[in-house]
């Protein structure tokens, strides 16, 4: 605890004698609110501490304490480290006061909480189920939740482990699918849910136009060539006017969290690929990072390892954002062309890390305390090759190209405008939090591996509109080329991995938040220990899908065909957004 | 006139070879769907983003004749099952294939859309799209490489190599009946599940009631 933050938990200790106590179980950090105070101490973070950052909301089920925590993450948008505050409630009826109307950024997080795990924030405007549908039977992270194709509460299953039963989960089941129904359920006579809860609220909006014009709805996804996957939005058109926006997601949740909390904490490092697949160096190190910190000091990273770790970063996050740009204009209705010319570069990228890590997107390269395995001959050359010639000469020919074009200026400005403070309150990350002129980025907020070392600038821009995010992503690009040319210059012989690699870890039972600076933004995995071989609550804040917190707000008052280029300039990724 | 639709035993002058062929309507018919399969843009999961490398540049499968993707199913050829199918997503996918005009094909991409792949035991995952579509061609690879895909494309221009007039379903008597649209309920409901709901839901509740009687 450093000297600052150390006067701050004195002060917030004399500002709040009762109802906030520190939270003294060993490994965990941070202020233990009594529920009824929430909403006072989280408005006094924010006036008077200056926390105004809320980073994450989650809630963890502790099944043998019989109580249901909330865990919050607060930052300062002009860096430092993590204050933490959680609310403790009785497990059978969970009632935690919803935050929404101090960090509109809790938003989806809270409806998360609720959907996964069962939580009822009261007075949150619009509690429904935002990953599965309405309508669904049961809280799926519970941890007395149980799956059709549950085997075990952990793994590896017994019917795989020498001398198991092999059997087939499918066989097991009389439906022979992976479903399951409450006792009695009749198909005849039961009517199903349908999406009333998804156009609730969407029709006849108050508006002061004289003419009173007739208002449509209108459905865009989730099959749609603009959606970036498996996104859906519901907008109340009044002509080609977005009066009202509503996100619809949960298209892609495969369940992440649950799995994950099934795994050892080895097998899920091959599932963070699946998160963020444009981008899954970063989502590796979010998650290594998180368990390293749980593992405490004893866990050195050799030197070259962590200068490969910062080299992959960047290169991900130059293949990422060339895949921004391309969608970007692929939105714009330049079709394919510009993203032949990211994809290009991107390939080129994809063959490092297939030398490296032996795939080109689902790389599973990092590991607890190093990486899985160093660098095959050659490959430094490449790498070197494409950070001090080519890509610098690309990414201006890409400039040159679309940065001056008369149809992408004239689209993408003053669209989708989000200033500071509205980017702060939705809690928005990464290209689209920096583009709206708050200069936060992880890498130099809150250095983690050896950022400190590089000397790079973070990309800032002041519209906050869909042109300055796109340039955001262009500079940043350009920084991370900058980084990658230190990085690859100072890169030092020697081990990549503390020890010998392990299959098995045992972690000491605390809670670690690791976060990175992703391409997309701020990707934050919040793991909690109880001791054993598997993680007890493994979550993931997911930049894409809180980014998405504030598109209603971008969408509204601006035409429809803008909705679309709103939403590529979030640069979402399904896999991250729904998990 | 391509070689490859030239029936064997017919003497063409020399002169007129590559003006005339003589073939049969089998082949002649084949050989013009073989290289125009429209695949539907259509993008599910990580798969997906290796379906687009497999459309740039370096891979162009417009080599093949499927460059044309069709954001819409009433133009499309190929359903490309490209990512992890969910419960939540599948009543879609079956409404986008039954959409599809006939002739229709399916390729499960990856090792999700064959399976469920890593997610399969997710209580949102659909254990593979054959579950609900007919499939003809399986990927593995989680995700395939272009590579893989390319091969996979080429089996089924195979395949339609090896369809007959005589015998494709769209040109049997009656209409093809459409795939019933699973319903989203407590859990995913298969409308094909019904007429045996009662005895499966209640052997359900046996198996799970069994390890308390022990």
């Amino acid at each position: 605890m450093t000297e600052t933050t150390m006067a701050i938990s004195k002060n917030i200790e004399t500002r709040f004698s009762d109802g906030v106590t520190l939270d003294e179980r060993t490994g965990y950090e941070g202020y233990i609110v009594e529920a009824d105070k929430l909403i006072e101490f989280a408005t006094a973070l924010r006036d008077e501490f200056g926390y105004d950052f809320l980073s994450s909301v989650t809630g963890v089920d502790y099944l043998p304490e019989e109580k249901m925590e909330v865990v919050y993450h607060m930052y300062k948008s002009t860096g430092g480290g993590a204050l933490i505050f959680k609310v403790q409630v009785p497990r059978q009826a969970p009632v935690v006061p919803s935050l929404y109307d101090v960090f509109l950024g809790a938003d989806f997080q809270e409806r998360e909480a609720w959907d996964l795990l069962g939580i009822k924030f009261e007075g949150h405007p619009d509690l429904r189920r935002i990953l599965m549908w309405e309508g669904f039977e049961g809280h799926p992270l519970r941890k007395d939740w149980k799956e059709a194709f549950h085997e075990n509460d952990t793994k590896p299953f017994d019917a795989r482990w020498p001398g198991g039963d092999v059997y087939r989960a499918e066989d097991e089941n009389p439906f022979t699918k992976n479903v399951l129904y409450p006792e009695g359920f009749d198909p005849e006579k039961w009517t199903p849910e349908g999406e009333t809860a998804v156009y609730a609220g969407m029709t006849e909006i108050e508006s002061d136009d004289p003419m009173h014009t007739d208002q449509i709805v209108v459905n865009l996804g989730p099959q749609h060539p603009s959606t970036h996957g498996v996104f859906r939005m519901v907008a109340t058109l009044d002509g080609e006017t977005i009066v009202k926006l509503r996100p619809v997601m949960g298209y892609l949740h495969r369940n992440h969290e649950k799995i994950g909390e099934r795994n050892t904490y080895l097998m899920n490092i091959p599932f963070t690929d699946r998160l963020d697949y444009l981008s899954s160096m970063t989502a590796n190190w979010g998650y290594v990072q998180a368990v390293e910190k749980l593992l405490g000091p004893k866990v050195v990273v050799p030197e070259r390892a962590e200068y490969i770790r910062v080299i992959m970063s960047e290169f991900t996050r130059i293949a990422n954002h060339l895949m921004a740009i391309g969608a970007l204009l692929n939105d714009l209705g330049a079709y394919f062309t510009p993203m032949l010319y990211a994809l290009t570069e991107r390939e080129l990228i994809l063959d490092i890390f297939e030398a490296a890590a032996g795939s080109r997107m689902m790389c599973n390269y990092f590991r607890f305390g190093g990486l899985v395995r160093d660098l095959p001959a050659g490959v430094e050359q490449k790498m070197r090759d494409l950070a001090f010639e080519r890509l610098p000469r690309k990414i201006d020919e890409l400039d040159r190209y679309l940065t001056e074009n008369e149809i992408v200026v004239v689209r993408c400005e003053g669209i989708g405008v989000l200033t500071p403070e509205e980017a702060i309150g939705y809690s928005a990350v990464g290209p689209v939090l920096r583009a709206s002129g708050v200069p936060y980025d992880v890498r130099k907020a809150d250095p983690y591996g050896i950022y400190d070392r590089f000397d790079f600038d973070v990309a800032v821009a002041y519209h906050g509109d869909v042109y300055d995010r796109y340039l955001v992503r262009l500079e940043e690009i350009r920084q991370s080329i900058r980084i990658l040319q230190q990085a690859l210059d100072d890169l030092p012989e020697g081990e990549i991995m503390m020890g010998k690699p392990k299959y098995s870890i045992r972690v000491p039972a605390g809670e670690a938040y690791g976060r990175v600076e992703a391409p997309k933004g701020e990707l934050g995995f919040y793991v909690v220990s109880d001791g054993s071989a598997n993680p007890w609550r493994y979550h993931v804040r997911a930049p894409s899908f809180i980014n998405l917190t504030g598109l209603s707000k971008m969408c509204e008052g601006d035409k429809v065909a803008d909705a679309v280029i709103i939403l590529g300039s979030i640069d979402i990724v399904l896999g991250e957004t729904d998990r | 006139m391509s070689e490859d639709i030239n029936s064997q035993g017919y003497d063409v002058p020399p002169e007129m070879q590559n003006v005339v062929a003589i073939t049969t309507l089998d082949k002649i018919y084949n050989w013009g769907r073989r290289y125009s399969v429209w695949p539907m843009m259509f993008g599910l999961a990580c798969c997906a983003i290796e379906m687009i490398c497999t459309a740039a540049s370096r891979f162009d499968f417009s080599r093949f004749g499927m460059e044309i993707m069709r954001p819409s199913p009433r133009q499309a050829d190929l359903m490309l099952v490209s990512g992890t199918v969910t419960k939540k997503m599948v009543p879609q996918i079956v409404r986008l294939y039954n959409q599809m005009p006939e002739p229709k094909y399916v390729v499960a991409m990856g090792a999700c859309a064959s399976g469920g792949g890593p997610f399969k035991e997710g209580y949102n995952v659909v254990s593979g799209i054959d579950k609900f579509l007919p499939v003809d061609v399986y990927i593995p690879g989680c995700p395939p490489t272009p590579q893989a895909l390319l091969f996979g494309l080429m089996r089924v221009q195979e395949m339609i190599d090896n369809q007959s007039l005589k015998e494709v379903r769209w040109y049997q008597k009656g209409d093809l009946p459409a795939i019933p649209i699973p319903i989203l309920g407590p859990d995913l409901i298969d409308p094909r599940d019904y007429p045996e709901f009662a005895e499966k839901l209640a052997k359900a509740q046996a198996v799970v009631a069994e390890p308390e009687e022990v």
